[in-house]
Formats: C-alpha cells, sequence, structure tokens
C-alpha cells in the first residue's frame, strides 16, 4: 500500500485541472446528432405504434 | 508530460493475471453456451434429434446460465477491475485484489458445480429456476457462490475506490471508476433479492426442511433482480461507449456530468420494475403493475441521454476533421479499427433492441409478446448483441494492453470479418424470431407441430431460419474463440487502453454526484414503494406453500 | 448542469414520447377494462379437484354468447373436463385456469388470449371469437420434458 498521490492522479484529472468552468456547447453544431436522433424516436414511434394496433386488431 | 508517461506504462502484471483469468473464463463459457445454442437451433427446427437421452431442456439450462449469468458476470467484474486499476492508481491494492481472486475462486467454483448439475439433469429448470419446478440443492448452493463471489469482488473494488477517494479529498473520481462503482452497487442491491429467494426460500425448501414454497414471493424476488440484470450486462457496454470510445475514435468525452447523471438515473430506475416481466401474472394488482411500467418507461430516459451523447462526440469529432453537410461526419469514423467496429455494431443493434424492449414493457400490449419468441429475439439483440459485440470490442485491446502486445492489421480485420459474421448471423435468429413470436410461437419450447395444427405450420420456415443464423452464430463463437487465441499471439509491443478525455467545454460534475448515501437511500425509498404493498398481498396469500416437482 | 440546445429538444421530445405512450396505455388499461390478466382468488391445490370451480371443468354458458371455461394447466396437457371446448361465432369466453403442479402458460396464438397459470392462483382472460375455426391453445412457460406438447384446442363454429 505505498502508492503516492502523484502515482494515483490519473490521466483524466490532469486534464480536468486544464478545464474551464463556463461552457459554450451551444456554439457546436449538432444538427447531424438531432436530426440521428430524432431518426431513431421515429423509429420507436412507429414500431411501438404497430404493435400496439396489431394489439387492438387482436383484442377483437 | 505526466500524462504521456501515465499512459506507456505497462499494466500491472498482477492485476493483468486476474483480469485476464476473469476474461478466458468468460470465454470458455461461451464456447460451451455457443455449442449448447447451435443444438437448440437444430433441435427446434427438427434437422436434428438429440442422442444419448440429452434434453433440449438440459442444453438450454446450460446455454442460459453460461451465456447470461457467467460469460456477462465473469467479463464485467475482469473488465471493471481492469478499469478500477488503470483509473485509480495504476495498480489494484492488495487487498482489492485479494478480494477478487476469492471472488473468482467462488464463482468458479459454482459454475462448475452448476455446470456439472445440469449435466448430470439434476436442474434442468433454465436459468430462471421457476418454483415449485425443485432442482437439486447443490444447483442451489452453486448459485450462492457465483453471487457471494461477485460481492467479493464488488466489495474489493469499493475497496480501491474508497481508498483513492481518502487520498484524493476533493478531487472529482475519474468516469470509468464512477461507472463501475455504480455498476456494481446495481448488483449488489439487485441481487440481495434472488440471494433471498436462494437462501431463505429455494434451499430450505429443497433440502425439505419446510414443506411448502410461496411460488409468487419466489417468482417477485427472482424478478426483482431479473431486471437489473439486464442493466447490470448493459452499464459496462456503456462504459465502454461513453468513456473509451470517444478516445478510440480520436475524440473527447461529449459531457462527462451528463454520463454521470444517465448512470445515476439508471442506478435509480433499474430495479423498481420486475413486475414488467410478471404482467401476465394473477396475485399482482393492475395498479401495481401499471406504476412498475412507469419506472420502467423512466429507465429509458438515460438511454436517450446516452444516445445523443454519442452521436455528438462522433459529430464533434467529424467536424473537427473538416466533415461537412449533416451526416458528413460519419465517413471520419475510424470503421477499419475494430476497437471502434464492434462496439459501434452493437450500438446500431441497441436501436431495434431498444424497441423491441419498449413493447415488451408496455402493459396490456404485452399480451401480443408475452412468452413467445418476440422476447427471445429481443434479448437476443440486448445482451447477446449489444452488450456482447461490445465485449468482444473491448477484448481486442483488453488482452494486448494487458499482456503487453499490439494489434495489427490483420487483427483488425479478423475481427471486422467476426463482427460482421455475427451481426449476419443475428439479423437472421433474431429477426425471425420477432416476426414468428408476432404469430404466436412459444420461446423456451422444443420441436412442436401441435398436432398438425395449421398455426405451427406456419411457424416452421422461420425456425429454419432461426437455425441457419443461429448455425452462422455459432461460426462466430469460434472466429470469436480463435481471435482471442490470436490477441495472445500477437508481437510484442504496447497498446493503449483507451480512456477518453473529456471535452474542454464540458464542466465539472457537481458534488452531489457521489453523495452515495443519498441516491441509495432513493433507490431504497423507490423500491419499498415499488414493492411494498403488493409484497405484502403475495405473503397474505392464503393459497399455502408448494411442495416441489421434478418434472423433467 | 449545463445541457445543448438540441440535446434538450430532443429529451423533453423523447420523454413526451413515453409520456404519450404512457398516457394510452394507462387510459385503455383503467378506462376501457384492458387490464393484464391480474385474478386475485387463491385456491387450494392440495384438493383442487374437489374446489369450485375446478370440480366442475368445462364450458358454462352464462347468457346468450357468453361463457365460462374452467380449465386446468398440468403436467402435460390442459384438463378442460370431458371434452375440448366449443362455442358458437361471435361467443366472449372467459377462461379461468390454475395449476396442480408446476407454473405453466396459456396462450391462444394470434389472439391477445395470454396469461401465466400458477399454482395456488386462478388466472383469468377474457377473449371473444368473431372468426369461425379451430384455435390452438398452448402453454408457453417452461414446464418440464413434455412441455411441448401441450396443447388443445377451442372450436369455433
Amino acid at each position: 500500500m505505498s502508492q503516492t498521490t502523484e502515482e494515483m492522479k490519473t490521466e483524466k484529472e490532469v486534464v480536468r485541472l486544464k478545464d474551464n468552468k463556463k461552457t459554450k456547447h451551444e456554439e457546436v453544431n449538432l444538427k447531424g446528432t438531432f436530426a440521428s436522433v430524432m431518426l431513431l424516436g421515429g423509429f420507436l414511434i412507429i414500431t411501438w405504434l404497430a404493435v400496439f394496433i396489431l394489439f387492438l386488431v387482436r383484442n377483437g | 508530460m505526466n500524462t504521456v508517461q501515465q499512459s506507456e506504462q505497462a499494466f500491472d502484471k498482477k492485476d493483468s493475471k486476474l483480469v485476464i483469468s476473469h476474461i478466458i473464463f468468460a470465454f470458455v463459457a461461451l464456447l460451451i453456451g455457443g455449442i449448447a445454442g447451435l443444438l437448440q437451433g437444430l433441435v427446434r427446427s427438427d434437422m436434428i434429434q438429440l442422442p444419448a437421452g440429452i434434453g433440449y431442456y438440459q442444453l438450454l439450462t446450460a446455454h442460459g446460465v453460461l451465456m447470461a449469468l457467467i460469460f456477462t458476470t465473469f467479463f464485467i467484474i475482469g473488465f471493471l477491475f481492469s478499469g478500477m486499476s488503470k483509473t485509480l492508481g495504476g495498480k489494484l491494492l492488495p487487498r482489492a485484489r485479494t478480494l477478487g481472486w476469492l471472488g473468482f475462486i467462488h464463482m468458479g467454483f459454482g459454475t462448475l458445480v452448476a455446470t456439472v448439475m445440469i449435466l448430470l439433469n439434476k436442474a434442468t429448470v433454465l436459468y430462471t429456476f421457476y418454483a415449485p419446478m425443485q432442482a437439486s440443492p447443490f444447483f442451489y448452493f452453486a448459485l450462492v457462490f457465483v453471487v457471494v463471489g461477485t460481492w467479493m469482488s464488488a466489495a474489493g473494488m469499493i475497496y480501491q475506490y474508497r481508498y483513492w477517494k481518502k487520498e484524493h479529498k476533493g478531487e472529482t473520481t475519474p468516469l470509468t471508476a464512477y461507472m463501475s462503482i455504480i455498476t456494481m452497487s446495481l448488483w449488489v442491491i439487485a441481487t440481495l433479492g434472488v440471494a433471498v429467494e436462494v437462501i431463505f426460500q429455494l434451499i430450505p425448501w429443497s433440502l425439505g426442511w419446510v414443506e411448502g414454497i410461496n411460488i409468487m414471493l419466489s417468482r417477485t424476488l427472482f424478478w426483482y433482480f431479473g431486471h437489473p440484470l439486464v442493466y447490470f450486462w448493459l452499464l459496462p457496454a456503456y462504459i465502454c461507449w461513453y468513456v473509451m470510445i470517444p478516445k478510440i475514435i480520436g475524440g473527447k468525452i461529449f459531457s462527462d456530468a451528463l454520463a454521470r447523471l444517465s448512470f445515476i438515473l439508471f442506478l435509480l430506475f433499474s430495479i423498481p420494475v420486475g413486475f414488467h416481466h410478471q404482467l401476465m401474472e394473477p396475485g399482482i394488482s393492475p395498479f401495481w403493475k401499471f406504476l412498475q411500467v412507469v419506472l420502467t418507461f423512466l429507465v429509458v430516459i438515460p438511454s436517450l441521454m446516452t444516445a445523443f451523447s454519442l452521436f455528438a462526440s462522433f459529430e464533434i469529432y467529424g467536424r473537427s476533421k473538416g466533415a461537412k453537410g449533416l451526416f458528413g461526419w460519419f465517413k471520419y469514423l475510424p470503421w477499419k479499427d475494430i476497437r471502434f467496429f464492434a462496439p459501434f455494431m452493437g450500438m446500431l443493434i441497441f436501436i431495434p433492441a431498444g424497441a423491441g424492449g419498449l413493447i415488451n414493457a408496455s402493459n396490456q400490449m404485452n399480451a401480443v409478446v408475452h412468452n413467445t419468441l418476440f422476447v427471445t429475439g429481443h434479448f437476443h439483440l440486448t445482451v447477446a448483441t449489444s452488450v456482447t459485440l461490445t465485449f468482444f470490442g473491448i477484448t481486442y485491446w483488453l488482452i494486448p494492453a494487458m499482456t503487453g502486445r499490439k494489434l495489427t492489421p490483420k487483427m483488425h480485420k479478423l475481427g471486422r470479418m467476426q463482427t460482421w459474421v455475427w451481426v449476419a448471423g443475428m439479423a437472421m435468429m433474431s429477426g425471425a424470431m420477432h416476426i414468428v413470436g408476432l404469430f404466436g410461437s412459444p420461446r423456451r419450447t422444443a420441436y412442436s407441430d401441435y398436432n398438425g395444427h395449421p398455426d405451427a405450420a406456419a411457424w416452421e420456415p422461420y425456425y429454419i431460419i432461426m437455425a441457419v443464423g443461429g448455425t452462422v452464430l455459432f461460426i462466430a463463437v469460434l472466429m470469436m474463440i480463435y481471435n482471442l487465441y490470436k490477441l495472445f499471439t500477437l508481437p510484442k509491443g504496447y497498446e493503449e487502453y483507451p480512456i477518453g478525455e473529456v471535452s474542454d467545454l464540458a464542466e465539472k460534475p457537481p458534488k452531489l454526484f457521489e453523495r452515495w448515501g443519498f441516491w441509495v437511500s432513493i433507490v431504497v425509498i423507490l423500491i419499498l414503494m415499488a414493492y411494498t404493498i403488493p409484497v405484502i398481498d403475495i405473503l397474505n396469500n392464503p393459497s399455502g406453500g408448494s411442495k416441489g416437482f421434478v418434472t423433467w | 448542469m449545463h445541457i445543448h440546445k438540441l440535446e434538450k429538444i430532443w429529451l423533453v421530445f423523447g420523454i413526451g414520447m413515453l409520456g404519450v405512450f404512457l398516457l394510452i396505455l394507462g387510459i385503455s388499461t383503467f378506462s376501457y377494462g384492458l387490464e393484464p390478466p391480474s385474478a386475485h382468488q387463491a385456491v387450494n391445490m392440495e384438493n383442487l379437484y374437489d374446489t369450485p370451480p375446478f370440480d366442475e371443468l368445462g364450458l358454462n354458458k352464462l347468457n346468450d354468447k357468453e361463457y365460462e371455461a374452467i380449465l386446468t394447466a398440468y403436467v402435460f396437457g390442459f384438463n378442460t373436463g370431458d371434452e375440448e371446448f366449443t362455442v358458437p361465432v361471435g361467443s366472449t369466453v372467459h377462461f379461468k385456469a390454475t395449476s396442480p403442479d408446476v407454473v405453466h402458460g396459456f396462450e391462444i396464438p394470434g389472439t391477445n388470449a395470454n396469461m401465466m397459470v400458477v399454482p395456488g392462483i386462478i388466472n383469468h382472460v377474457t377473449y371473444t371469437f368473431d372468426e369461425p375455426g379451430e384455435y390452438l391453445i398452448l402453454c408457453n412457460e417452461y414446464c418440464g420434458v413434455g412441455h411441448e406438447i401441450m396443447q388443445t384446442t377451442i372450436t369455433v363454429k
């Protein structure tokens, strides 16, 4: 049990020290991300509704 | 620079031994489970009949136990130990490592005993071991060994974490370690349910100390564990997606704080949801079923967050390289890198997998799919593709990083081929399962033409596709075993253990995220809310207990 | 905590989607009586076939085109009394089932009639047969070595 604080310091900690508190994510262009997740959302809605309709049809 | 030196360091030898032992054990389970799976596919499509008195359900038990419980758990614990060692000080504390080995021995012993009991046909109860089917007490004892072993490993990881926290007062825990602690906490809280079931219900009953067993209580305790179990499989894959994949593609972690928040949400909402596996059961009121359905839908939210984060880290990286247009960044991803490609296919398949999950959990809609092959198809996408391909992707860098070797272009190619074969086999098998499940074909059932009933006849073409897909998957298992062997023969060198850096734009996570007493209290409150009244109801069931049955 | 504007929109959309799903499920469950099978009635397993309603297995006519079907699921079959069920087209059938041994399933493929049959408790499911035909009833919960042969039929004509 002889780890020093130095050894325990990880790569990420060092990186984080350099981080700034204030963030400006708004500036990042994430239009493609947004389009991708909306496609994913659309897929969830379509499959869910399809089986829900199947449920209603089978309920007689 | 300090950072560079740190990352060029070889992995601690004693730690790699622990990690590699877990990984090899996991892959042996995968191989045996894969053989069982192949035979099942062939029996169910009426292509072969099993020789020498081996039963279909015996194979099914072996397949489920070895794949869903053993392969996953061993891999996860090995992987998480490697991450704890890497990010919390560069090596495991002796006590943490000892606990890891104790855990390994207990889990390994439990696995061997359980496998022997299954092979002796003393425990053909499937991996859900529903009472009042009664397996040999040895099988239940074996399960206790597996679970207690995982607790020892969890204790080792928590010990390492607490020591680090003590030495680094006021610092934020590295993301990998933070997520690993959440994963193991989730596991410990969840396994309490199955431990109570096995220790206080199944063992005394199978030994004949008590006459009867409360069936609904045992099922409820099992599913209290059974659903968080699937998140225990998923969260380590998410660790890879959140932390390792950004590093592998050369980008940054999109948001450290949001990643932590999503893991907290998993911890909170993945436990009080077991009733969505019991929607078609008597003895639980519609109100309590629906309440847990609502909680189940809440656990979808962190996955929605994850989807955004992953796409965002891809897009930010692609744009930094000059990608244009809405989807131009896709082209900049390292498609030839197996460390990226296998987990990426896992992510992609998580889309239909998640869609199926929403359908399964949708209260009355569950009647369309309950206990049909749709469900089997669903979890072969989640655990057997999204999670498994991610684990394979991890293996490709983990083994060289542990053994001081270097990935070669040929190894990347072998990996890509293996991934494609897996995806193709699974598309066939799981696709056919989803469709034939919607037609009503039951899961966990050997070949039957139901006396020539036309409904059952219409299912047969799908069984053939399932068998072909299953065979392709078995080839993919063999390819993976070969690849694993090749990983140990790679040229000596250095392979990076990829730990992502947080985007410069991201902020420090709030201190509240590491107030464990607070979060665990909320978990306990949610569990009590969701379960207290229905469990009292079940305990008051006047029908008394059931004796045991051996029906195989 | 800072969240990107587009991520906020996505989360509002996604959570809204889940909310709408739950609303549809909740309203149809509690206002239109589409609860999943959740009967609560206990029954003694030991002398099951002397205990009503299982002392008289089979179909009881309740009303015009409304029947109660009393059955048990056992290893390895369905006990429907002296003969398999037959009802006229358009009949609503309330299936009431339990098990004298292990847990079984009750499923009519192609319909929403799907429930767990648990020993010690009676479960119910109701289905209206608008189309003529011979409907398969099968066990969809693993119950032992003969699980795949468990079946019966209900004939609608």
